[in-house]
This record gives C-alpha cells, sequence and structure tokens, in this order.
C-alpha cells in the first residue's frame, strides 16, 4: 500500500531531516508513528500523503511511483486516503454535517445521495446530536471527532491520522482509539501518529514506527 | 476537557449548498462597490455614446430631407426675377416634394437672432434661400441640379448640407469612439481590480484551499468554487452600478422633459436629444452589467486555476 525506500527530506539546502527511511505499510495493518516531538511525524505522514516531495528515495503509494504522478493521479490517490490534522482543519463557515460531507460533495456528488450516509457517521461517533453546529461553537473533542468523521466517509484504504488523541482527556482518548480499532477491523489500514506513550502502551502488541535522529526504526 | 452541551437532536433539513469560499468579507464588499462604480460609468459611457448616436443620426436625416438654394444679389440683376427663376429650375428637378421661396421679409426675418430686431435692412444685399424639400423615399441630384442652376443663372448656388453632414457625422463618430475607449479603459481598470481581489481572497482563503486539496478536490472543483464566489460579487456589484446607470438616465430624461423650453434645457436636448435611451439603451446598459458580472467570475477562476496547477 504504502513503501518508502531511501527515502531522504532537506529543505533547500539545509541538512537533512529525515534520512534512509525505508519501511511499507501494508493493507488493513494498524501502526503507531512515535518520536520525541520534533521528530518528524507530522513530515513523515505528509511525505506520504504526497503534499511533500522527498529530495531523494522512492516511494509508492497504491503500487504507483510518486515521483511519476501528475496532479490528478494525485487526487486520485489521496482520495483513497483519510486524513485527521492535528488541528482538525475544519472549515468554520460550514456545520459539522457539511465538513464532514465535503470529501462527497467536492466530487460532485449529490446532497439527496449521501445524507443518510453522512448521518449515520455522525451518529456513529457521537455527533449525531451536534450536526448543525459550526466548529467555533464545538469543543475540543467534538472537533477531533468531527475531524475523524471526515476522514472516514469515503470508507479510505488509508487514515493517517496526525495526534488524533492530542486535544482530548484520556477516557476520550482511549474512546476514540476503539474507533481506530473498529475501523481498522472493517479492513482500512490505520497510521496513527502521536507521542503519548501511556496511550501506546495500553496496546503494546501494535506495531511501532519510531522516529529518532532523523531516522525511523521499526518495531513489529 | 469538557464537553459543550449538546444541542437537540435534529437531522439538518436538506437547504441550498453553502459556498465554500465564505461569502461575506470585507474585501468581498470592497469588491462590489468597485465593480458597481465602474459598471455605472461604462454604463453612462456606452449609453452617451447611444444618446449622442441616435440624436446624430436623427439630424443628418432631418438635413438629408432638404437642400438650400442661395440667390446672391448681383448689381444690375432682378433679384426677385432670379428667384423665381432658380425656383422655376428647381421644380423641375425630379424628387422634390415641395420647393418654397423665402421672400424679403423672411431672408431678414433669419438675421434678427444676430442683429436684432428693428434695423432697416432694405439696403443690405441679403442673399434669398429657397428651402428644397425631398419626397419621401427620394434622393436629390445635387451636382446635376446645381450645374442646371448654374447654367440659368450665374448668382444662384446649391447647398445640400453635405459638407456640414460631414463634419456632425465626425463629430458623432468621435464622441462615439471615445465613450468606447472609456468602457475599454473601465473594463480594463475593473478586470485588474478583479485580479487583485482573487489573488486577495486565494490569500485569505489558503487554508480552505489546502483542506480541499486534502479531501480529493481537483483544481477544476475549487476553480470553480471561486467563479461562482466572485460571480455572486459580480452579479451583485453590476446590477447596483448598471441599475444605478439606468436610473440615472431615467430621473435625466425626466429632469429634461420637466424643463423643457428654458434656456439650457435646448441645448442639451440639441446634444443629446431627450435622454430617453429606449429599449436598445438600457439593453445595453443591461448587456453591459450581466457581461461584467460574467467576466468577473471567469477571469477569477481562470486565476485561480492557473495559481493552483502552478502549485505543481
Amino acid at each position: 500500500m504504502v513503501r518508502f525506500e531511501n527515502v531522504g527530506l532537506r529543505y533547500d539546502m539545509g541538512a537533512e531531516i529525515l534520512k534512509d527511511l525505508s519501511f511499507s505499510i501494508a493493507p488493513e495493518s494498524f501502526q503507531f508513528l512515535t518520536g520525541p516531538s520534533g521528530a518528524g511525524k507530522t513530515t513523515l505522514l505528509r511525505l506520504m500523503l504526497l503534499s511533500l516531495k522527498p529530495t531523494r528515495g522512492l516511494i509508492t503509494l497504491f503500487g504507483r511511483d510518486a515521483a511519476t504522478l501528475d496532479k490528478d493521479a494525485v487526487t486520485g490517490l489521496r482520495r483513497r486516503i483519510g486524513v485527521v490534522f492535528q488541528d482538525f482543519r475544519l472549515l468554520d463557515h460550514l456545520t459539522t454535517y457539511e465538513n464532514v460531507a465535503l470529501p462527497l460533495r467536492v466530487q460532485g456528488r449529490e446532497e439527496a445521495g449521501y445524507r443518510a450516509e453522512v448521518v449515520e457517521l455522525l451518529r456513529w461517533v457521537g455527533l449525531g446530536e451536534r450536526m448543525g453546529a459550526h466548529p467555533p461553537v464545538l469543543s475540543g473533542g467534538e472537533k477531533q471527532r468531527a475531524a475523524i468523521a471526515r476522514a472516514l466517509i469515503m470508507r479510505p484504504e488509508l487514515l493517517l491520522a496526525d495526534e488524533p488523541t492530542g486535544n482530548v482527556d484520556p477516557p476520550l482518548a482511549r474512546r476514540l482509539l476503539r474507533l481506530f480499532m473498529e475501523l481498522h477491523r472493517s479492513g482500512t489500514a490505520v497510521v496513527i501518529a502521536t507521542h503519548d506513550l501511556a496511550l501506546m502502551d495500553q496496546f503494546s502488541h501494535i506495531r511501532r514506527l519510531v522516529l529518532g535522529d532523523r531516522r525511523l526504526t521499526v518495531y513489529e | 476537557m469538557s464537553e459543550a452541551a449538546p444541542e437537540p437532536a435534529a437531522v439538518p433539513r436538506p437547504r441550498r449548498e453553502v459556498p465554500l469560499v465564505p461569502a461575506a468579507s470585507i474585501a468581498g464588499r470592497a469588491l462590489v462597490s468597485v465593480i458597481a462604480i465602474m459598471t455605472f460609468l461604462a454604463a453612462l459611457a456606452a449609453g452617451g455614446a447611444l444618446l449622442v448616436a441616435g440624436t446624430s443620426r436623427d439630424w443628418q436625416a432631418a438635413v438629408s430631407r432638404e437642400a438650400t438654394v442661395q440667390v446672391r444679389p448681383m448689381p444690375g440683376r432682378d433679384i426677385d426675377a432670379d428667384v423665381a427663376r432658380a425656383a422655376e429650375v428647381a421644380r423641375a428637378a425630379p424628387g422634390l416634394a415641395a420647393v418654397e421661396p423665402f421672400d424679403k421679409g423672411q431672408a431678414e426675418k433669419l438675421l434678427e437672432p444676430w442683429l436684432g430686431t428693428g434695423l432697416d435692412l432694405g439696403d443690405l444685399p441679403i442673399p434669398r434661400l429657397i428651402v428644397l424639400r425631398l419626397a419621401p423615399g427620394a434622393r436629390l441630384d445635387g451636382p446635376a441640379l446645381a450645374a442646371a442652376l448654374a447654367a440659368a443663372l450665374p448668382d444662384a448656388t446649391l447647398d445640400d448640407h453635405a459638407a456640414w453632414q460631414g463634419r456632425l457625422s465626425a463629430m458623432a463618430d468621435a464622441l462615439v469612439g471615445i465613450a468606447g475607449v472609456v468602457v475599454l479603459l473601465v473594463l480594463t481598470a475593473l478586470g485588474l481590480a478583479v485580479a487583485f481581489a482573487t489573488r486577495g481572497v486565494m490569500a485569505g482563503n489558503r487554508e480552505i484551499i489546502g483542506v480541499l486539496h486534502f479531501v480529493g478536490a481537483e483544481d477544476r472543483f475549487i476553480a470553480r468554487e471561486f467563479q461562482r464566489h466572485f460571480l455572486r460579487l459580480g452579479l451583485q456589484g453590476a446590477g447596483l452600478g448598471g441599475g444605478l446607470a439606468a436610473l440615472a438616465f431615467l430621473v435625466a430624461n425626466l429632469v429634461t422633459a420637466h424643463l423643457a423650453g428654458g434656456a439650457g434645457a435646448d441645448e442639451v436636448e440639441a446634444l443629446f436629444g431627450t435622454f430617453a435611451l429606449g429599449p436598445r439603451g438600457y439593453g445595453a446598459i443591461a448587456a453591459i452589467a450581466l457581461g461584467t458580472a460574467l467576466a468577473t467570475g471567469w477571469m477569477s477562476r481562470a486565476i485561480v486555476f492557473r495559481h493552483l496547477r502552478g502549485l505543481g
């Protein structure tokens, strides 16, 4: 699904901030991406999302060499990936319902065709009562769940979540994590970037990709 | 972390799609004002050009229906006999509906606006005029009549007003041309304003563009959203500017009708007619407004699309 071979990244003429990254993400797998703050977790997620181009190395996404993709092809691949941003990135002038429906709307689908689907997902993430609310009046946890619902609405093959539990209290963090596990069981590959060791320790059997000293170590 | 109090459960009702580019912004309101002012000026220039062109056409049509024979007094000749002879020659020309010689009193009356009343003009050698009116649809063979008059009389000349018509036509064409240039300049300035505004709105909505990209929106989709946004602003501004211009012509028409017969009104009416644009004029204003709005939307789409493609 995702394959990195000797990938390195530097900005301008500076030193490499990520070097010799080699790993793969298998379909229907679940893994944590961890490391200290500033280690490059978000940067690595952006490389997987093809919003950054590596300075060297090979990135293969869904069997296609990322270096050969044109913009339309990148858009097509992004539609197979769900992303949960650390800062949510919900659009403040849209309601929770409209934010979650956004990935369907940008594909030109009619609202009547996806309405029931969006409502069902919002209820599943516990936002059934907040569909008409706008993000500025949502709590941090509600925003987080709305962002997760938006990432899931397209039933992505790969979910990338950047610190999805970073803005919520421990009980809600565990609840969100169970939500990701449920998603994983339904067949989606999940990558969760977090530096919350306590949370990861509750799931000690999960694969870990650990960033440190600009390199990546994989613990199966 | 505390959760906000839940609102009553409700499935949102289907509603019109909310624009992805937020509609209300200070820049948006400023652009509506700029578009309104530019459309107003362009519509005034175009409407004014149409009025001048229409009045010029009316003048030329009226003038071309008439010609004048001038009989100059010459020593040793009976001017009344020469006028009668010239009228006789003119009546023989084809296409004339009426030949009206002015007598001495009428000729002197023509000079009153310049010389005043109460003067004895009897000793002045005042030329005499014969007004020729053309039959409907007929054309005067000016050179033939001029030759016939020259052969019959040494002191009669024909003025078919061609030179005056030529100057009038040139003046009207120049005014219409200037109005056209003004419209072009205004629309060019509007285009530049829209280009700047588009870039400003894009900069202000960079985060929205980023989110749309991440959720799988194509550049075409994003550009279309911006086009909708600017088309909406364009329709508001152009509608306002075009409407005000139409209203200005209506009010001017009412005012000139009210002041008809006054000292200044005659000159204004002579140049612009009655400010009555007619369906064609108001249609032109509507076309300018609609064209402005469509061009605003199309231009912003092109700018956004090119910018997004440039992002690679």
